[in-house]
Formats: C-alpha cells, sequence, structure tokens
C-alpha cells in the first residue's frame, strides 16, 4: 500500500470517531502548545536582556570603587573612596586592552530652564563616555575634549530631561541652571530606555568632567564614583579586568592576601549569567512540556491498543485477504503517527495563539519560533511512532485465524 | 487427472489444547482436489471440516502432516509467502461474509488487489469487473449494512474472484442465506466452476447444497468417512451440467 492510500485510511478511520480523537490527542495538543509558549517566552525575555545589556554599550566594564557592592556604591555618595582621578590616568596610560575609558561622577540635583524645572541625575564625565556607552546625541552635538580643558559650562541632556524642561521645544542653545551655574544644552542623547536594573537611563544631564569637579564635586573632587572603560573586542575584556584589577591593586599597595577594594564588571559576563538563568527556566518550562508529551503518547498508545482489540476482525478479514503482517503494522503505526501530528499541529497553533494572548494581556515579550514549531511539529509524529508501535506490533502479530474467529 | 494436484493433503493433522486435555480436531486427514473440480465438504458440527479448510485457505497451521498447494510444501513458506498464497492463490467465502464495515462494496473488493500492489486504477477496474460478473455491478457504492444478505456475499465472492484465483474455498456460504438467495449463489458457483474452470470446494451441511457437487467429501470425528459423488437421494439445489451425465440425475429422484 502507498503512503496515500494509507493516510486516507487513517483520516478515514479517525474521522469516524471524532470525539475519541480529540480527547486521544488532548495530551499532546497540550504538550506541544506548552513547549511553543514556553519557548516564546523564554525567547522573549531572552531578548529583552540581550537589549538591555546591549543598551549599556558593547564590551563594556565597570570599575567601581569599594568593596563588591553595587547598590552601596551608587547609594553611598561619598562613602567609597578608594579610586581617585590619578588611578583613572594610571589606567588610561597602562591597561593596552582597553580602547576608551571614562570616569562618571553623579549628583541628584534640581534642573531649572525657565520656570519648568526637574530633578534628575547630573553625570560629569569625559567625552569617551559617548564611545564607551556607545551612546550619542540625537540631537546636536557630544561634548569634546575642548569643552574639558576650557572648562566650558555646556550640557547634553537625555530625553526625559529634555521633553520635561522643555517639551516639544528645540532645547539646543538655551540655558538651565544647574545648582546655581547656567549651562548651555548642546545637544540631547538618544534614548536607551530602561536599564537592567529598570531605571530609566534617559533621565540624565551629561557635563564636562573637568565642570563637574570644579563646581559640584565639592570636597570630593579627586574621587571617581564610577568609570566606563571599553575592551577591544569582546574576547580581550576579560584580559582587560585582570589588566586593570592587577594596575589598581599596584597603586592601592593591596597584599597578596588582601581582598580587592574595588570591584570591576565584566558586561559580557553578566550577559552570560542572565542567558544562563533564562536557559535553565527554559530547560525547566521544557521539560515539564515534555512530560506532558510523554503523558498524551502514553493517551494514544492506550487508544490505539483499544482500536486494535476492537478491529480484531477487521484485521483477521485483511490477513485472510493476504495482507502481510507488515501491512497491519504499517497501517496502526500511520494511524497513530497522523493521530498525534494532528494533535502536533493543533498544540502549534494553541501555542502560537497562547504566546500571543500573553503578549497582548500582560505585555511580556514573546517571540514565535517556526523552527521550533517545526521541531515540535516532528517531536509529536515521533511520539506517534514510539507509543503507537507496541498496539501496531500486537496487531501485525495477531493469527488470521484467531483475529477472525473475534467476537 | 495426472497434474499436480491443487490440494495435497497427507496424513493431515490438527490438535487443539496443547496444555490440557487435548481436542483432535484433524486426524490424519489424506485428500487430494485436482484442477476443476467442485467438492463439497459435508459433516456434522465439529467433525473437522471447517478446521480442514482454514488449513487450506492458510489462514491455520496444521500440527502434522503435510500440505501442498499447487505443489508447493506451504510449512516451507515464511509468513509473507504465506500471506501471498492467500492473496493469489485462494480466494475464501466465509459463512459471515466478513466485509469490512463502513467501506464500499467496491472497496471491500478491491482490498485483496491492495495488499498485492495493484494501482488505483487497476484496482477499481478489476474490482467493477468482479462485481459485475457476481450480479452486482449496480451497487458498487453501497456499504454492506445497505445490502442484503445475498448481495453481501456477492461482495465477498467478488472479493475471493478478484485476484483471480485458481481456488475458490467457500466456508458454508449460504449458512445464512434463504433458499432462493443460496440458489442464487450455488448457481454462481456453478458457472465460475464450469466457464472459467474454478476449483471450488465448499463446505456445506445442507443435502441440497452438497448434491450440486461432483464429488463429496464427509467428516466425522475429524476423519474422511466418505468419498465420492453425492448420494442419489440429495437433491440438488440447482443444477449444474454433470448432472445430467450421472447415469442417475438427482433430478429425476426429486
Amino acid at each position: 500500500m502507498n503512503l496515500f492510500t494509507l493516510l486516507r485510511l487513517a483520516l478515514r478511520v479517525i474521522s469516524r470517531n471524532k470525539a475519541r480523537a480529540m480527547l486521544t490527542v488532548l495530551g499532546i495538543v497540550i504538550g506541544v502548545a506548552a513547549v511553543i509558549a514556553m519557548v516564546a517566552l523564554g525567547a522573549g525575555a531572552q531578548q529583552n536582556i540581550a537589549k538591555q545589556i546591549a543598551s549599556l554599550g558593547s564590551n563594556l566594564i565597570i570599575i567601581i570603587p569599594g568593596t563588591t557592592n553595587i547598590a552601596g556604591v551608587r547609594g553611598g555618595g561619598g562613602s567609597s573612596t578608594t579610586v581617585d582621578v590619578d588611578d583613572i590616568d594610571a589606567l588610561r596610560r597602562e591597561v593596552k586592552s582597553i580602547t576608551h575609558l571614562a570616569p562618571a561622577n553623579r549628583q541628584q540635583v534640581q534642573i531649572v530652564a525657565g520656570d519648568a524645572n526637574w530633578g534628575t541625575t547630573v553625570q560629569g564625565t569625559t567625552p569617551a563616555f559617548y564611545v564607551v556607552r556607545d551612546w550619542r546625541t540625537d540631537v546636536g552635538t557630544e561634548h569634546s575634549e575642548l569643552d574639558e580643558a576650557a572648562h566650558n559650562k555646556v550640557c547634553v541632556l537625555g530625553k526625559t530631561v529634555a521633553a520635561q524642561l522643555f517639551g516639544t521645544d528645540d532645547p539646543i542653545d538655551q540655558w538651565v541652571r544647574i545648582k546655581k551655574v547656567p549651562f548651555r544644552v548642546i545637544g540631547v542623547l538618544s534614548s536607551k530606555g530602561q536599564s537592567p536594573m529598570g531605571q530609566d537611563q534617559d533621565d540624565t544631564v551629561v557635563i564636562p568632567f573637568s565642570v563637574f569637579r570644579q563646581r559640584l564635586a565639592g570636597t570630593q573632587r579627586d574621587q571617581i564614583q564610577v568609570a566606563y572603560a571599553a575592551a577591544l573586542d569582546a574576547d580581550s575584556s576579560q584580559a582587560a579586568v585582570d589588566e586593570m584589577t592587577a594596575v589598581l591593586r599596584q597603586r592601592h599597595h593591596l597584599r597578596e592576601s588582601a581582598d580587592d577594594d574595588f570591584s570591576i564588571r565584566n558586561l559580557a559576563d553578566m550577559a552570560a549569567a542572565s542567558r544562563e538563568v533564562a536557559d535553565s527556566m527554559t530547560l525547566l518550562l521544557g521539560s515539564i512540556a515534555g512530560v506532558s508529551l510523554l503523558v498524551g503518547g502514553i493517551g494514544i498508545m492506550n487508544t490505539m491498543l483499544v482500536s486494535v482489540t476492537e478491529r480484531t476482525r477487521e484485521i483477521g478479514i485483511r490477513l485472510a485477504v493476504g495482507a502481510k503482517s507488515r501491512d497491519i503494522l504499517v497501517q496502526f503505526l500511520v494511524e497513530a503517527v497522523v493521530l498525534s501530528a494532528f494533535g502536533g499541529a493543533i498544540g502549534v497553533f494553541v501555542g502560537w495563539l497562547v504566546a500571543r494572548l500573553l503578549n497582548d494581556a500582560t505585555g511580556w515579550v514573546t517571540i514565535f519560533d517556526p523552527s521550533v514549531a517545526a521541531l515540535a511539529f516532528l517531536v509529536s509524529g515521533a511520539v506517534g511512532v514510539f507509543f503507537g508501535f507496541w498496539p501496531a506490533r500486537r496487531a501485525a502479530q495477531l493469527d488470521p485465524i484467531d483475529a477472525l474467529r473475534y467476537e | 487427472m495426472s497434474q499436480v494436484p491443487v490440494i495435497d493433503a497427507e496424513n493431515l493433522q490438527k490438535v487443539y489444547g496443547a496444555g490440557g486435555t487435548p481436542v483432535v480436531a484433524l486426524d490424519h486427514v489424506t485428500l487430494q482436489v485436482h484442477q476443476g473440480e467442485f467438492v463439497a465438504v459435508v459433516g456434522a458440527s465439529g467433525s473437522g471440516k471447517s478446521t480442514f479448510m482454514n488449513l487450506i485457505g492458510l489462514l491455520d497451521r496444521p500440527t502434522g502432516g503435510a500440505l501442498r498447494l499447487d505443489g508447493v510444501d506451504v510449512a516451507k513458506l515464511t509468513p509473507n509467502q504465506r500471506a501471498a498464497v492467500r492473496n493469489r492463490k485462494v480466494g475464501f467465502v466465509f459463512q459471515g461474509f466478513n466485509l469490512l464495515r463502513r467501506t464500499s462494496a467496491l472497496e471491500n473488493v478491491e482490498l485483496p488487489l491492495l495488499y498485492a500492489g495493484v494501482s488505483a486504477h487497476e484496482r477499481a477496474e478489476a474490482a467493477k469487473r468482479a462485481l459485475t460478473q457476481v450480479g452486482l455491478g449496480e451497487r458498487m457504492g453501497h456499504m454492506p449494512n445497505e445490502l442484503s444478505g445475498g448481495q453481501q456475499q456477492r461482495v465477498a465472492i467478488a472479493r475471493a474472484l478478484v485476484n483471480q484465483p485458481a481456488l475458490l474455498l467457500a466456508d458454508e456460504p449460504t449458512g445464512n442465506l434463504d433458499s432462493t438467495t443460496t440458489r442464487e449463489i450455488l448457481k454462481l458457483f456453478v458457472d465460475l466452476n464450469v466457464n472459467h474452470g474454478i476449483t471450488v470446494v465448499i463446505v456445506t451441511h445442507e443435502n441440497d447444497v452438497a448434491a450440486v457437487s461432483r464429488r463429496v467429501v464427509q467428516f466425522k470425528d475429524g476423519r474422511v468417512v466418505m468419498d465420492g459423488p453425492p448420494p442419489a437421494e440429495w437433491t440438488p439445489a440447482v443444477p449444474a451440467p454433470w448432472h445430467a451425465a450421472s447415469t442417475t440425475p438427482a433430478s429425476e429422484v426429486a
């Protein structure tokens, strides 16, 4: 019998008992739908993480003074004092595997423009900042080394700040006041969106590092709150971390046994860690889905066993008119595969639908991957082969006369 | 009759129940049927006549003795070869018709061709020919449950004939049919035997059915107790060409 005949026969038999077929494939439907939805959700989460990490800048390395507590440093303001401007100069001189290095000190300020005002974070940093963070201006220009040298009171606004102070007006060449010091707006940064920690990165104002030291830093003018470095490329970022660690330890006269009094974070590692979390979630959810596929397969096996018993006479008739046992095996196997592939197809559709509804209802990003759908469909077919084999073999091993006499 | 017999059973034996008390269904049966014969196998129920039919139809396996079909020792056949013999050499007609439910008459008749690997087009052509031959050309699309018993049995006969076997085995083919339908079916068998040269072996417990045949083999307790022309006192249900040639035509006795 050719495949077409077999498929037609299988479809006819299945369509005779639609309710049973639907109930039988329900397990497969749920299993496949779960796989599709979970993978879509996992892929969406991963894309989110990747996007957020990319928003920080490629090959980014973050140097933070104090111990390893990031949150402590951020909130502390003046408490961590271990990295200073001389350290930054030394790093710039001695570490070959970084291309740029930008110290960034920040302060919570009230910024005033005409009769509008807005509380935001001002960052004093060098022009390298724009490169390292891969954060360029949409409108106007970035501040230059000339501005640094001349202590020019210019500023570049984040998108949020520009919108709060100037609305839809053009802010370029307008004046704002930070701590009573007038600054000329020379540019507006492009939008970065949320940081991986959920902060609005666009709620900031960038001013030259030299001006920050002079006008805002007060007594802590030599200290560095955070510095951003860009490695040559992704492969050299670990080497850069090691080199910088060595330089800083030497400058800080740390003994062999002492802990670092600073911390250097490699974004590639952070990305890997986040990806690992997302991967293990996907794996976990995927195995739950796998279990339901297994249960679905057992459902198919059960139905096929019942079907073989019910149709013993039919098998006997087929054997009597010359069917080989292989013909019977293939017939029932095709039936099982058609059943489970049918369930798989419905499952793919339901999974796609669930992913979309989740997206609409919760705003979670879901990514429907056709190759995953194809794989899930193939696996459901394989489930049919695997769980259909035993019932089909039982059918094929029937003796013609016993099968014919079966009541 | 010097050719190789169509059926050549030698000390054929079938014993059921290997575990407890064995039941001997067939006890050293030796029998030959030649090309073109019309044989009736008779006997009480449990005499072993159906067992014998199942053995020569390769639906069942003997526990002893030898069976040759067209000179081929069936004990030496692989399961696939046995299936091929069932498919091509033997047509089997059952008392209970054994048609596939919810499957049209045409598709039922096509079934042996399906397993013979015949293309869809040729299958349909051959099945239509066979159905026309048994007088059911008009009802090919009907399901078995839409047909009368006699029509269902015709479908079953068409199915048995569609692969043009040399041997037609019928196990109580008229057992479920009324006398009018019985006569129609028997006429069909006579026609197949006389005009198409098909060897017919028919199991029955009705004397008038057996009397249609040229040769009656009677089974009792698993043995052949009689083998010869039908007894003169049996009235054939339908006439056959050989009745006229007989010294005491059955019709005259009636």
